[in-house]
């Protein structure tokens, strides 16, 4: 394996094509870390969104006003401003009004790190945008359909569970992929409040090694891959959903 | 050849900082002053032109030279080798500085090592952040601009602030940071470099001529006591050598 990485060294010595996160043990070190965080990162985020997309359709047909008001209001809110702004807005504006906690060297820290921020505001931002993809996916499901459930003595909670969510899977699935794939990318955005995933990480290495070219060019591919795989396994997810005769 | 091209279009474009108090920074109107805005106004009107200052950022600095979006860069740069291959750094050097950080006193670092494995706020793109976090330990969080560094830094997100020595000891003397020292000693003591675009010969003469001519005069002293900065051995020494 050293020889490999020596080989990368090589190339830098005669071609000037310098790619550091490979032989150099330390930027590699940093590098792999970024790219676990964001696998992390987009996982947790891609997995909050979809619950929040699903109890907030669920609540937006709730007969109470004003539940279905809160809902629309978040939507809203997280629909229509910038993800970065949120990031901001939660990190340096909300986390300082959280209380603070004993960071151990007989200071103070906030009860929130970056991490937990971005996981918090990017899961809310898509999953406002989840929540619309469910409710057309939800609309889409006959009336006829839902009354049938209801003549057969079904609660709301069953219909939602057992009949409208599965056939609406299945109409909105295309939406949400799109969205889901936004998000990931959308993860990039956690580097302006310092959670070290794969951007923040190649920008420091291009800062320490002025090899912008080779670094930008190498976050385009490894970008695509991460989101390549993501996209496949929804389209394997949505071919194995299909209905014969159904959308 | 750029001299008759920035002549004949009547206006210098420098690169300097924004963010960087007393070096280069926006006052109350938005307009950026400093001392490094200074230097760029002696060039201007030495060529008899327009001065504009663009603002710029460590980790843009050199593309936005290297790409012609500004004739000049004076932005608190050190001077390293591996630079030197992307732009033409302009010898001698302007000033100098070096590397320590800000923390609450009640902290009571006293060696670099003390950092290890804390949380230390940092900037995007500085060349320090790496020996920061290999040599001694520290978690690095490094954030875009400073302005956000502080804010960190003020929210206790982080235990420390790396930063250059220069920026910092304007800092502790600011009544809103009381509290805060420059409690270590100042690693990497690093002189800094303006840079013009490579190849371009005559430009870089010609700011070769200027950097000496301000040492002589002691400008760069005047321009330190002028934004509320003690003078530094660097350019006290410099000040000395060329008189």
């Amino acid at each position: 394996m050293d020889s490999f990485y020596e080989w990368f060294k090589i190339l830098y010595d005669d071609t000037g094509i310098n790619l550091p996160f490979l032989y150099d043990s330390y930027d590699r070190g940093r590098m792999f870390d970024g790219f676990l965080m964001t696998i992390k990162l987009s996982l947790l985020c891609l997995f909050f969104s979809v619950i929040i997309g699903m109890i907030g359709a669920w609540l937006q047909n709730s007969p109470l006003k004003w539940t279905r008001r809160f809902v629309g209001g978040y939507i809203q809110i997280f629909r229509n401003t910038p993800p970065l702004v949120q990031l901001y807005f939660f990190y340096f504006a909300v986390g300082a009004l959280l209380p603070k906690i004993d960071n151990g060297y007989g200071g103070e820290m906030p009860l929130l790190g970056g991490f937990a921020w971005a996981v918090i505001s990017l899961s809310f931002f898509a999953g406002a945008f989840n929540v619309e993809i469910f409710r057309s996916g939800i609309e889409a499901v006959p009336k006829s359909t839902v009354e049938a459930a209801e003549a057969l003595g079904f609660s709301r909670l069953q219909i939602y569970k057992d009949i409208t969510l599965p056939l609406a899977f299945r109409v909105m699935l295309p939406a949400l992929n799109n969205n889901l794939v936004n998000l990931v990318k959308t993860t990039t955005l956690a580097y302006a409040i310092a959670v070290p995933e794969m951007l923040y990480e190649a920008n420091q290495i291009w800062s320490d090694n002025v090899n912008v070219t080779e670094m930008m060019i190498f976050m385009l591919l490894a970008y695509f891959f991460l989101v390549g795989i993501l996209v496949w396994g929804m389209n394997r997810w949505e071919r194995a959903m299909k209905i014969p005769g159904y959308g | 050849m750029l001299c008759n091209d920035i002549k004949s279009a009547g206006v210098l474009k420098v690169g300097v900082k924004a963010d960087y108090k007393p070096y280069g920074f926006r006052d109350p109107s938005g307009a950026i002053v400093g001392i490094e805005p200074d230097l760029a106004k002696d060039v201007a009107d030495r060529l008899g032109v327009k001065v504009e200052y663009v603002p710029v950022v460590s980790s843009n600095r050199m593309q936005f030279l290297e790409q012609g979006k500004i004739d000049l860069m004076i932005a608190t740069m050190t001077d390293k080798p591996d630079r030197r291959k992307v732009v033409s750094i302009v010898d001698p050097n302007y000033y100098s500085s070096g590397t320590n950080v800000l923390a609450q006193a009640k902290y009571g670092f006293k060696e670099w090592e003390d950092l290890r494995d804390k949380p230390v706020c940092g900037i995007q793109g500085a060349f320090y952040n790496k020996k920061t976090a290999k040599e001694f330990g520290a978690k690095i969080v490094a954030f875009k601009g400073t302005a956000e560094a502080y804010a960190a830094l003020k929210g206790g997100n982080c235990v420390a602030f790396v930063y250059d020595d220069s920026a910092i000891v304007a800092k502790t003397k600011d009544p809103e940071w009381e509290g805060y020292e420059m409690p270590l000693k100042t690693i990497d003591d690093a002189p800094w470099g303006l840079a013009v675009q490579l190849g371009e010969t005559a430009f870089h003469e010609l700011m070769s001529d200027q950097i000496i001519s301000w040492h002589k005069s002691g400008r760069i002293l005047e321009l330190e006591t002028k934004w509320g900065v003690e003078n530094t051995p660097f350019a006290i020494g410099m000040n000395k050598k060329y008189q």
